[in-house]
């Protein structure tokens, strides 16, 4: 009770809870944690704590691979990016991720699913060698626990700004609970609280845009007051993109198409363990094929409760919202504030605490993916065949809970360092931005084609790594740089991010090719079951139509094209 | 949908669901019969939280009821 009058005290906040809202965030931690106890006897073998037994439906595995994604910062970032940007955020979750989640689902999934490995770093393993995974298994593993810091901290803040909570005290509660649930249960305590939290998210989100829409008098008077408070073209999609001076992001179609559509989005949603980690965790080809093509489904809808508020918030707030470096000087509030301030602006007691919820719930299934991911890593693709290679699947599983633990507490670590020196958080996020657009170069060479080679694999997964490391490190150094890394002058901080992956992933296929055809060829019995054309893909058996991944897939692909079109 | 436990995650989202609507439902229906002098939120007359958490408590309830523990294999 002491430490919740703590948390209610400080001055400075954005919105007060009442009673019923604290009733509903506590009985929100103490559902999480009931889902850890239920399933701890459920977590004795490696199959159950690392791969959730491997017996998870489509939707359940579809509804998870899309909730790890979906963290708190995620929907309070990209609703400010909307504020800031106008419609064109959108892209981050339509032509951003719907193709790379159909890809996987249809072309990639098979692989993954039939070779029957535990992770991306062991899919890497039994294509191109030790060396190919020791590289990707060590900079996931690293990456992923710094990021999960990073993130840990970032949540506290928002929690100190919005709620006036004492920044500890959000920091160890959410992490301690997310270490007790998922060292109890694994993987599948993990996937089974990513669930509960996808629907409190919408629960405690969706209720915005509804109000918003009502407030503004629909889509058509929200256009046009936006177009009068900003500009015309923050509610057009792919309109401006021409050239990277007529649009307020300063990025042209060619970066949103092949640096964010092909390459970043492609090497996140395909290779990145914490996500394609549900969906290894499907019980047969078919629901590991339909899980994706369900996240796309709903990853379509998340503008509603994401870009749709920060739209709104340009309409209907009363105050303007500004950078977060100018807010930290003047006291206003941030573009990252919008989505708060909208609960604050439409939410009372009960729904206030939902709302909240949301948000907790966000945060938590986003460090719960991290700290699942870097445990299955670590123990399987680190521990496993670099420290001790003859330990019993008990001994394994004992590793996985006490490096949930350590993972949890470096996590912590990482937090507590970014609290010292805030300029390590730029430096993370940069940092594994490094690894993802290689990645990808390297697993879909790896799975399309069987002339690659374990010496070709692996150079270009570091050839690729170190010229995205050397475009950031020209860059920071020169910012004026950015105007040859995006090849044009008008480019801004966003058009970085996608040319420095198209080029790393470029640099890394190249380097792949060249090394490859330089070296002897992996025999094609070597290979079967790990590359296309090589492999027979196993039957989802005779089944109807509208029961085939490749129907459902065509459906929101459809969707998706009708989405562009109308929003253009 | 059933997962083979028997619990299902759905009852776990159903009892979730269930009681976050009749929380905020009860605080709706009391702020409707009390309402305050000065409304501190925007649209403060559609009782959204009357709706809202009344949709919540069905659809939680309708959950509980599908996959209730009872009603497995």
């Amino acid at each position: 009770m002491t430490l919740l009058t703590a948390m209610l005290a400080v001055p400075t906040q954005l919105v007060h809870l009442s009673a019923v809202d604290l009733a509903i965030i506590i009985f929100y931690f103490a559902l999480v944690l009931s889902i850890g106890w239920y399933l701890k006897g459920r977590a004795n073998t490696g199959e159950d704590f690392f791969m959730a037994g491997r017996e998870m439906t489509a939707w359940v595995a579809g509804l998870s691979f899309l909730s790890a994604n979906l963290g708190a910062l995620e929907l309070m970032g990209w609703a400010g990016s909307a504020y800031q940007y106008g419609i064109l955020a959108a892209h981050w979750y339509w032509i951003g991720a719907i193709p790379a989640m159909l890809f996987l689902a249809l072309v990639m999934m098979p692989f993954y699913y039939i070779s029957k490995t535990h992770s991306v770093p062991g899919y890497l393993k039994l294509r191109f060698g030790e060396p190919s995974r020791a590289l990707s298994a060590v900079s996931f593993a690293f990456m992923t626990v710094l990021m999960s810091g990073v993130n840990m901290f970032a949540m506290a803040k928002v929690m100190q700004i919005v709620l006036g909570w004492d920044i500890n005290f959000s920091i160890w509660v959410s992490s301690l609970t997310v270490a007790i649930y998922v060292t109890l249960g694994g993987l599948r305590s993990a996937i089974f609280n990513e669930v509960l939290q996808f629907f409190l998210i919408w629960a405690g989100a969706l209720l915005i845009p509804i109000l918003g829409l009502y407030e503004a008098g629909g889509w058509s008077n929200l256009k046009l007051q936006i177009a009068q408070r900003a500009s015309e073209q923050y509610v057009h999609l792919w309109a401006g993109l021409g050239s990277f001076s007529n649009n307020p992001m300063g990025i042209n179609w060619v970066g949103i198409v092949f640096g964010l559509a092909v390459v970043i989005s492609m090497g996140y949603w395909t290779t990145d363990f914490l996500v394609v980690q549900r969906i290894l965790a499907a019980k047969d080809i078919r629901s590991a094929e339909m899980a994706p093509i369900i996240g796309a489904g709903f990853k379509m809808l998340v503008p509603i409760i994401v870009i749709l508020p920060g739209l709104l918030g340009l309409a209907v707030l009363p105050e303007k919202l500004v950078p977060e470096s100018v807010a930290t000087l003047t006291g206003a509030h941030s573009y990252n504030d919008v989505l708060p301030l909208m609960m604050a602006r439409y939410f009372g007691p009960g729904l206030l605490g939902l709302g909240v919820t949301a948000l907790i719930a966000g945060f938590m299934s986003g460090m719960a993916g991290n700290v699942s991911a870097f445990t299955t890593v670590w123990t399987y693709d680190i521990y496993r065949p670099l420290i001790n290679k003859r330990g019993s699947d008990h001994h394994y599983v004992n590793m996985g809970r006490w490096t949930t633990i350590v993972g949890v507490l470096i996590s912590v670590g990482t937090a507590y360092l970014v609290m010292q020196f805030a300029s390590i958080m730029d430096y993370v996020q940069a940092l594994f931005s490094f690894f993802i657009a290689p990645l990808f170069g390297t697993v879909v060479l790896g799975m399309l084609w069987k002339r690659a080679t374990a010496a070709g694999g692996f150079w270009g997964l570091l050839c690729g790594t170190l010229c995205s490391i050397s475009m950031w490190t020209w860059v920071k150094v020169d910012p004026a740089a950015l105007r040859y890394v995006a090849l044009s002058p008008h480019a801004k901080g966003l058009a970085q991010d996608m040319y420095q992956a198209l080029w790393s992933f470029i640099t890394c296929v190249v380097v792949t090719v060249m090394v490859s055809l330089a070296t002897k060829p992996v025999p094609e019995a070597a290979l079967n079951g790990l590359v296309y054309g090589l492999t027979e893909v196993p039957s989802i058996g005779q089944v109807h139509f509208y029961e085939k991944p490749l129907f459902w897939a065509a459906v929101v692909a459809v969707f998706f094209f009708v989405l562009n079109i109308i929003f253009w | 949908m059933k997962d083979n436990f028997s619990i299902s995650i759905w009852f776990f989202i159903g009892i979730s669901l269930a009681v976050d609507g009749a929380l905020i439902l009860s605080a709706g229906i009391y702020r409707l019969l009390n309402p305050p002098s000065s409304p501190t939120v925007v649209l403060f007359n559609l009782h959204a939280d009357v709706w809202w958490g009344a949709l919540l408590l069905a659809v939680g309830l309708f959950y509980c009821f599908r996959f209730s523990p009872r009603r497995q294999p």
